[in-house]
């Protein structure tokens, strides 16, 4: 990328938003982020991420699904912490993410649509910016 | 096949306890009873906090929020809402203040939370620099370079009313105005990420969830003062942060927006990391200029103050990495939006990192005039095994112990000071019965004494000889003169020392004081240490008439110094005993005895 | 102006004064303990602290500028309680031994305790037992004593710019130490003393000498020494402060027969051998200046301090310098040659003693084998200032009502020029009295070069001389040096002439009037003082010029011949060698 023109930026700021918009409405997507912050990190999210790309390729659908990393979600008391979304279901946040549970994520929640128990949490708070 | 609807039992402490899992199973087997198991996941979760009002049952995507649910209730939840589709109207969350309620977002606890400061964090890929922009990243920039002036700039930040969010809660404004009228050429904006608090790391996640937000808002102080160098002083020990950094700067150079001629808007901005050793004192803004500069990271008298004298004696504005998170927003949302959210002298929100002996553990981001209560017991779930709330240390090892009675006075940083604590950089330490005030105090004081500078004569000799002291009373050797004595250095020190280091560093162990005299007498009169963490103060001894000789505390004891034959009474060696406290807490019989 | 109260009392001032400098306008006085007036305010110690109006907060008076309408509160009973623990904290990290002290008596710290009447330790002692530095056998270093109040770090690094003192360790491990925790000899040290002259405590101070030289002054057994003394221009017109005498009182006289009462056989004048020097740089001068003009600069070499400095962070200067010794060395190599030969003495038979206001004149005695041109150390050993008013102290003698009493001939007598080298710019000044009749044949009229007089730090003249102008700069206080020399190694490297043909260099702020050997408590209104000594003792003088001084004239025709002459060159010349700033 070279250096943008203020032109530029509010091109590139309205692409990316209406790509959220597509993504939000249109809800062909899957993507599951996992929070990679110190805390995240220190708890095991490496682990949990390669588990999930692991599993994303044993089930072939790579394709179809967006893995990402974010920052601390602020749930630090269960990290690692990984945030599902899956069109037609509920958005998730799951904690205490180790291998195995990342795997069954993967296996039961993106694959088989269906939530895994034990292990989800709740953003602390709605982020009312986004509205 | 997808379910058509979820119903997630809360699965944490305080709801197990109020049954959580018998509901879980009673919802299976009504679901499974009334032939709707196929299209509605039962689900059992962790803790969603609010667990005074526990059991939580929410349900999805109706987003039902059920409070107080009992067992019982499970068959009229899957008759209504998974066969019929209606909510159970008398378990919806209903605050007697509130009238009715039954979305999740409109709970008022919900919205306990208020994201500013943390609005990307957890939500964007901050290395991915679009994803910034996608979210009205780099719009205040945008907006300060082609349709503001420098003035305008400070006149927003003015009517925020945004304060300093490193502790001392100084206009944010009047900085900037001063250094920006102050004389002089070069000038420099300053991200203090020199986060040094036990147990607080709101900075650290700011920058590693959004290191762009922390550049924008230098970029805009750098227009509005008119400089055009920043830094970012930030630790070492913050690897994760300092390469999000790294990255995030290299895009941000990339795109445009910083470098030369920003945007070609003519105004220039280069911003570099500079890393800290990981000294406490360095948070301290002349200290960590001193160290930026390459020298001995010593506090120096103000004034001047870095507005006027700063950086290689430039003109400087130095701001901690909340402080400056919030600005692009001030910038594009206005101040008067900013304005009304907080009280009215202590506006916007405040992040906290809310540790030690509570449910949800955390970073927090509330409203300021939000009071403790509701961030520990509320957002924070509550005191952890239904334990009893002692204390809770706002300030880290600046501020005091703040008890019981004070938790509903509402979050400002008047507020916190009257209660003899201060607001920090936002480390929040609950501490419940198992705490001792000694033991906490002593802990604090050391770390003072490891992170005293050595420049100033109150603090490095006032912080050891109070040390000292809290150390012969945990070892139950103080007399009761000792208290006279503590109060006396601690005064002195927070009267005379140079800096805010040696000013506060008493704080804790004078709350501590004022509010738990007693704790300390029993430690200095009867040598006794109530919790049991002053480990000297401690014995532990086998009550023979309750001992069954399971050998499960002979087994579990480290050194070992329990004996006896197995269905025989045991005897622990006090002399050999190092007090760990094992045994008292396997023993299912209550015959380990704590003295 | 700022106007506002302290304590009540209207006072107004220059806006940026501190609380502490403008009580002390209005006679408030404000217990302090690290504030020094030479060095910017360093702020730690906490005893200066005052309030102002009804805030509960405590500002530091040494560092806190007075504004307007502040209602300044320097003593109440919060106050007081606040200081005296402080200084009960400070106590309880500082050893007890007041009676072993160097500064027993001299204490700051022993003084605050004593007006706040400490009568008990409140807490218990906290000492470190750390070992001292005597490595430089010119200054020690005692870090067990230190409070840390950090005047000698900033002497060294700020006002000298030399570096050898720094903080090391943190919190209550913070210790002064030599910079690079090597020993203090094998660093950048220049044995200047002003650590020591300004420490407030014991724990930095000099070598005490006045064991051998009262051991030499028995005169018993095999050695039959006959004992000879010189003393420092400087050092007249401050050892009365130790007597209670203001500064600047000139007591010549009196020392004169001060020091023939402890013992010592002959008593010469180091202002005599000022005037040699003059006659030697004065003519090494004229004849750079005459003959080959790309050696100028000359830059004076009788601060060993500087020449220290020069060898270690100058060395590309070495050939600007003079190599006439400096005063001290120059009256040692004549004592144990001229004067022995004369009045018949076994050269190995003389103990030579110099009393100096300086440290560094410890280490200078033995600097090389230069200083040992008669044979032997041409000069035994140095007296501080403050040694020898222990040594009259000791001796009993009632210095002010001692007779007046003059040097010893030949090398007693001096001009006026010799004198006015314990002031800044008095060397420049006696050179350029000399210089000018070297180079014209003729005496001035007016001897009086008052364009290199005075306390600023840099200054600069121009002399005419038979038409052609003489531009000198006089520098003292050895951080103002770098401005000086850097200029000429820059028009050095640009191949331009250097911006001045003579300078004057001195270690100390205000020359050796401010010496680190001199009585402690310098402040610049006692270093003006302390000059106005000086320049009152040149105008009394006969002779103004030291080529006038008939007993320098007679030395030359008796015995050097003629400036810079070969055995003037034998005796008052050396050498100097580029040095590593750490040897180790």
């Amino acid at each position: 990328m070279a250096k943008m023109t203020l032109e530029q930026l509010r091109k590139l700021r309205e692409e990316k938003k209406r790509d959220i918009e597509r993504r939000e409405t249109e809800g062909k997507e899957i993507r599951i982020i996992v929070g990679m912050g110190t805390c995240g990190i220190a708890a095991g999210a490496r682990v949990a991420f390669d588990a999930i790309l692991a599993a994303v390729e044993r089930h072939g659908i790579g394709a179809d699904v967006v893995i990402a990393q974010t920052g601390c979600m602020g749930l630090c008391h269960v990290e690692p912490t990984v945030e599902v979304i899956v069109p037609g279901m509920p958005d998730t946040i799951y904690g205490r993410v180790d291998a195995a549970t990342a795997t069954k994520i993967v296996d039961r929640h993106v694959v088989a649509r269906a939530l895994v128990n034990e292990h989800i949490y709740d953003r602390p708070a709605a982020d009312i910016i986004r509205n | 096949m997808a379910y058509r609807q979820y119903m997630l039992v809360c699965g944490g402490t305080g709801c197990e306890s109020g049954k959580s899992d018998e509901i879980y199973r009673n919802l299976l087997k009504e679901a499974e009873a009334q032939g709707v198991k196929d299209a509605v996941q039962i689900v059992k979760t962790g803790c969603f906090g609010f667990c005074e009002k526990g059991p939580i049952v929410k349900v999805l995507p109706e987003e039902s929020f059920y409070v107080e649910v009992k067992p019982d209730d499970a068959k009229e939840i899957i008759a209504e809402q998974a066969v019929k589709g209606r909510e159970v109207k008398r378990l919806l969350y209903d605050k007697s203040t509130r009238k009715s309620n039954n979305k999740i977002e409109d709970i008022e606890f919900y919205q306990k939370q208020f994201r500013i400061v943390l609005r990307n964090c957890g939500v964007i890929n901050p290395e991915n620099i679009e994803e910034y922009i996608a979210r009205d990243g780099y719009a205040g920039l945008e907006k300060v370079l082609f349709q503001m002036k420098g003035e305008d700039v400070i006149a927003e930040l003015k009517t925020a009313g945004l304060r300093g969010r490193g502790g001392a809660g100084f206009p944010t404004w009047l900085k900037w105005d001063l250094t920006r009228k102050a004389p002089g050429d070069v000038k420099y904006i300053i991200c203090n990420a020199d986060e040094g608090d036990p147990g607080a790391y709101m900075d650290r996640s700011t920058i590693e969830g959004d290191p762009h937000s922390v550049l924008e808002a230098m970029a805009i102080a750098g227009f509005a003062i008119g400089s055009n160098k920043g830094y970012v002083y930030i630790r070492a020990e913050y690897p994760l942060a300092i390469d999000r950094l790294k990255i995030a700067i290299a895009q941000a150079k990339e795109y445009g927006l910083l470098g030369d001629d920003i945007l070609g808007s003519g105004f220039s901005f280069d911003v570099e990391i500079r890393l800290g050793a990981g000294a406490f004192v360095c948070g301290e803004e002349t200290a960590l200029m001193r160290s930026l500069e390459g020298n001995r990271g010593m506090p120096v008298p103000k004034p001047p103050f870095p507005a006027i004298s700063g950086l290689w004696k430039k003109p400087t504005v130095i701001n901690n990495v909340e402080t400056l998170a919030n600005i692009p927003v001030i910038i594009t949302k206005g101040g008067e939006w900013f304005a009304k959210i907080g009280t009215e002298k202590s506006t916007g929100t405040k992040v906290f990192a809310l540790t030690g002996k509570v449910n949800n553990s955390g970073l927090v981001e509330v409203p300021m005039g939000t009071t403790l209560r509701e961030i520990i017991f509320d957002i924070g779930g509550g005191i952890k095994g239904g334990k009893k709330f002692k204390g809770v240390q706002t300030g880290g090892p600046s501020g005091g112990i703040i008890v019981e009675k004070d938790l509903d006075a509402p979050i400002s940083y008047e507020s916190l000071q009257a209660l003899g604590s201060m607001m920090g950089s936002g480390g929040m330490i609950v501490m419940d019965e198992d705490d001792c005030v000694v033991d906490v105090s002593k802990f604090y004081m050391e770390f003072c004494v490891d992170e005293s500078c050595g420049k100033c004569a109150p603090c490095r000799i006032g912080t050891n000889q109070m040390y000292d002291i809290l150390d012969r009373i945990t070892k139950g050797k103080g007399e009761e003169a000792d208290l006279a004595r503590l109060e006396r250095i601690g005064k002195a020190m927070t009267k005379a020392s140079l800096c805010m280091l040696g000013g506060s560093a008493a704080n804790p162990t004078l709350s501590t004081i004022r509010h738990f005299r007693d704790e300390y007498l029993a430690h200095i009169r009867d040598h006794k240490c109530l919790t049991g963490k002053c480990k000297d103060l401690v014995t532990y001894s086998i009550d023979p008439s309750k001992c069954i000789g399971c050998t499960l505390c002979a087994k579990k004891c480290p050194v070992p110094c329990i004996s006896g034959e197995r269905k025989q009474p045991h005897v622990i060696d006090a002399s050999r005993c190092v007090k760990c406290g094992e045994c008292y807490a396997v023993c299912k019989f209550g015959a380990v005895v704590k003295n | 102006m700022v106007n506002a109260k302290i304590n009540g009392i209207e006072v107004q001032v220059a806006p940026g004064t501190t609380i502490l400098d403008a009580a002390a306008k209005v006679n408030v006085k404000i217990p302090k303990l690290c504030y020094n007036a030479d060095l910017e305010p360093w702020a730690s110690c906490g005893i200066c602290v005052v309030k102002n109006g009804k805030s509960p907060k405590m500002l530091r008076a040494c560092c806190t500028p007075l504004e307007n309408g502040m209602e300044i509160i320097t003593n109440d009973a919060e106050l007081v309680e606040t200081r005296r623990t402080v200084i009960e904290l400070i106590l309880s990290t500082h050893p007890d031994d007041c009676l072993q002290c160097p500064r027993n008596q001299m204490c700051e710290l022993q003084t605050l305790a004593a007006e706040f009447g400490i009568r008990e330790q409140s807490f218990p002692k906290r000492l470190r037992g750390l070992s001292k530095d005597e490595s430089t056998n010119t200054l020690i270093l005692d870090p067990e004593k230190c409070i840390r109040c950090g005047r000698c770090v900033k002497v060294c690094q700020d006002m000298q710019n030399v570096w050898a003192i720094e903080f090391l360790g943190r919190g209550e491990k913070t210790r002064i130490a030599p910079a690079g925790d090597v020993a203090l000899a094998d660093g950048p040290c220049i044995r200047c003393g002003q650590c020591s002259a300004h420490c407030p405590v014991g724990a930095i101070y000099e070598k005490d000498e006045t064991g051998p030289v009262w051991e030499a002054l028995r005169k018993e057994g095999p050695e039959d020494r006959v004992c000879v003394v010189q003393i420092a221009p400087a050092v007249r017109v401050a050892l009365g402060e130790e007597f209670g005498l203001p500064p600047g009182t000139v007591l010549t006289k009196k020392i004169y027969a001060a020091l023939r009462r402890m013992g010592f056989d002959v008593v010469f004048d180091t202002n005599f051998s000022a005037d040699l020097t003059i006659m030697e740089e004065g003519t090494e001068f004229v004849q750079r200046f005459t003959k080959d003009p790309t050696a100028l600069p000359l830059i004076t070499s009788c601060c060993p301090a500087w020449v220290d400095y020069m060898e270690k962070y100058y060395p590309d200067m070495i050939p600007h310098f003079s190599t006439a010794k400096s005063p001290q060395q120059m009256m040692g190599a004549m004592i144990k040659t001229y004067w022995a030969a004369k009045a018949k003495v076994d050269p190995a038979k003389v103990f030579s003693v110099s009393v100096m206001p300086c440290t560094a004149k410890k280490y200078e005695n033995k600097r090389d084998k230069t200083m040992f041109s008669s044979g032997y150390q041409d000069v035994d050993v140095t007296l501080t200032t403050r040694e020898l008013a222990r040594m009259i102290k000791q001796a009993g003698i009632d210095l002010l009502n001692l007779p007046d009493e003059e040097a010893d001939s030949p090398m007693g007598p001096y001009s006026g020029a010799g004198v006015i080298f314990g002031a800044t710019g008095g060397v420049m000044e006696a050179a350029l009295r000399t210089a000018y009749t070297l180079v014209t044949g003729d005496e001035l009229k007016d001897v009086n070069f008052t364009g290199v007089r005075g306390i600023s730090g840099i200054k600069e003249a121009s002399v005419h001389i038979k038409g052609t102008e003489v531009k000198v700069a006089v520098a003292h206080q050895m951080g103002n040096i770098a401005t000086v020399l850097d200029q000429i190694r820059e028009a050095k490297k640009a191949g331009k002439p250097s911006p001045w043909h003579f300078i004057e260099v001195m270690a100390c702020r205000g020359g050796c009037i401010g010496g680190g050997g001199q009585p402690y408590g310098a402040t610049d209104e006692v270093r003006e003082a302390r000059m106005a000594g000086i320049y009152n003792d040149d105008q009394k003088s006969t002779y103004r010029c030291s080529h006038l001084n008939p007993f320098i004239k007679q030395v030359y025709e008796e015995f050097l011949e003629a400036p810079n002459s070969g055995k003037a060159h034998e005796l008052l010349h050396t050498h100097y060698h580029e040095k590593a700033i750490y040897t180790k």
